[in-house]
């Protein structure tokens, strides 16, 4: 009772923190601070609605618990972290760029391709691709190949219908411009084009971030070796083990906001002159 | 409309073409295996039939996988648990009560967020990092988990269906009750409106068209969810489950016809949402 005693206050002495906070004008130290107190309000809530009304481990692990596991097994959730993160998402995370990537200039290059592939397209792009998996699992073994290909299927169409709109955000005067100039088709792409075309790739790289994650953890659920993040949550729910579970969803958390998070930064950087990053 | 057809069947016709091909392709080691064994020789002719007609082919034809659909969807009855219309059925209800519950959780998220200064301050980073969880990995401990508290069946699916399809709710909400420019909301303000009224007369209208667009994403999304979230659930029942079962087993004309019966799903839901856009866009006087 204690606890819950506990946890309500807290979560009124941070609301009322952030209303205070939330008053006053906007500035970097408040969009900072106060969605991290709200977070921390949260995990306290947590911790004290397991505690006060004495729910079992197995069912939902403490705060507490999970950090404590997390410390206690780095070396498991390290070589997971690099089984699926490393050599599973990030080869297929790259070899599904580069593929759209081609695929949209050639599409943009034909016409009569992007009037036929990208109805297709957006249609494919709406798809439960990730019923795939287990066809990719049965094609290219257990290994991280097959998982680089669930993720290269998964980031596919998404990436090549916004770089598709990208290419064509440019428009006529500037094209027009480019002419007068006398630069062949080669010229415009990279001179103009493709930078115009930058804050659409960003958002299709920003979407394909967490989709990569999930495909390449879901595809381990239909075959894996002994190792990788979604190997380890499958068997470990068999095991009942659930703090183990949650260590590594805080690492799938953890790496999906950076990688989402790392984007975005690239993303400030290179685009700075759009109007969507200015403040 | 008309000038696309033609572009959009030759793509579609180059797929089933290469699709053919590759299968020829991936299934000819087996053939020439077979053959082997059984000590002939085959001709170019008798490979190319072979692969297209395997039992367990690494990638079965479109014929292969047309045949077994149509087996298991109009030659079967609706109640056998052998009907990909049964398991369509299972998939579709946990489908369509999370894509309820997630626009239901996503709209309230919304509204809070554009009214409540703190609202939006606190919660809307989370509702984005929320996204970076990648919950379909986590699909399976909710079942479980919800399974030993005694919650079975339709809900816990439609939960991890609701949560992947809140988000996109959220974000075209948030844009669409905020699209009212000042000069609108001025004008609301002469007219003496309410907070009540500017609500239901400006800015839920005016958010319609965003609304929609966020809809038929999040109703793709909410047919991943429940996929997904018949995975772990022993095989039982849902195209998920036909999936796993497939890949247990090796069946994968099992496998390509409930993928496929799974996009026929999507694409039929988001397409009747669309109709549904053009009808409500077109009465409020907003179609383009």
């Amino acid at each position: 009772m204690m606890w819950l005693i506990a946890g309500a206050m807290v979560w009124a002495l941070g609301w009322f923190v952030n209303v205070r906070l939330a008053a006053l004008p906007k500035s970097r130290a408040t969009s900072l601070l106060v969605p991290v107190i709200f977070g921390l309000t949260l995990v306290f809530i947590w911790e004290s609605v397991v505690r006060g009304l004495e729910i079992q481990q197995v069912l939902l692990p403490a705060p507490s618990v999970i950090a404590a596991r997390f410390m206690a097994s780095t070396s498991i959730l390290w070589q997971d972290w690099v089984q699926t993160v490393v050599k599973g998402m990030m080869s297929g995370y790259i070899i599904g760029c580069i593929a759209a990537f081609g695929m949209a200039l050639a599409v943009d290059r034909f016409p009569f391709l992007q009037r036929g592939l990208l109805p297709v397209g957006n249609f494919a792009a709406a798809l439960p691709v990730i019923g795939m998996a287990p066809i990719l699992v049965m094609w290219f073994g257990f290994d991280w190949q097959s998982k680089a290909a669930v993720v290269v299927v998964m980031i596919f169409f998404p990436i090549l219908v916004n770089t598709v709109q990208g290419l064509q955000a440019s428009d006529t005067m500037q094209r027009d411009l480019m002419r007068t100039y006398a630069a062949g088709y080669w010229k415009t792409l990279f001179k103009l084009r493709l930078p115009a075309a930058m804050p659409f790739i960003f958002n299709g790289l920003k979407i394909a971030t967490t989709l990569a994650l999930i495909g390449a953890i879901v595809a381990e659920f239909f075959g894996s070796p002994i190792r990788g993040m979604g190997f380890r949550i499958s068997t470990s729910v068999g095991q009942l083990a659930l703090d183990l579970v949650w260590a590594e969803i805080v690492v799938a958390a953890i790496t999906g906001s950076a990688f989402y998070g790392g984007m975005a930064l690239l993303e400030r950087k290179w685009t700075f002159w759009h109007p969507s990053q200015r403040n | 409309m008309r000038q696309s057809l033609i572009p959009v069947l030759t793509v579609v016709v180059a797929i089933i073409a290469l699709w053919y091909a590759a299968a020829v392709w991936l299934n000819a080691p087996w053939a020439y295996d077979k053959a082997q064994r059984a000590g002939v020789e085959l001709s170019l002719n008798e490979v190319v039939a072979d692969t297209w007609s395997q039992k367990k082919p690494k990638l079965p034809a479109p014929h292969q996988v047309t045949r077994e659909i149509w087996k298991t969807t109009v030659e079967k009855k609706v109640t056998s648990k052998r009907s990909l219309i049964y398991h369509s059925w299972v998939t579709l209800s946990a489908t369509l009560l999370g894509f309820a519950l997630g626009t239901a959780l996503g709209i309230s998220l919304a509204v809070g967020i554009v009214y409540n200064r703190t609202m939006d301050m606190s919660v809307m980073p989370w509702v984005i990092t929320s996204q970076t969880i990648p919950i379909l990995a986590v699909a399976p401990m909710i079942i479980v988990v919800l399974n030993a508290v005694g919650i079975q069946g339709l809900l816990p699916k439609a939960i991890i269906s609701m949560y992947l399809s809140f988000f996109p709710v959220v974000v075209g909400m948030v844009k669409g009750l905020r699209s009212p420019d000042h000069m609108q909301l001025d004008q609301m303000r002469t007219w003496h409106a309410s907070a009540a009224q500017t609500f239901w007369r400006l800015r839920l209208p005016s958010s319609m068209p965003y609304l929609f667009t966020s809809l038929k994403i999040a109703m793709a999304a909410a047919i991943v969810g429940a996929i997904v979230g018949e995975l772990p659930t022993g095989a039982v029942a849902g195209l998920g489950a036909r999936l796993l079962a497939g890949s247990y087993y090796g069946q994968t004309i099992q496998i390509w016809s409930a993928l496929l019966m799974a996009a026929a799903l999507a694409a039929t839901l988001v397409a009747l949402i669309g109709l549904f856009q053009r009808i409500v866009l077109k009465r409020m006087g907003m179609a383009q």
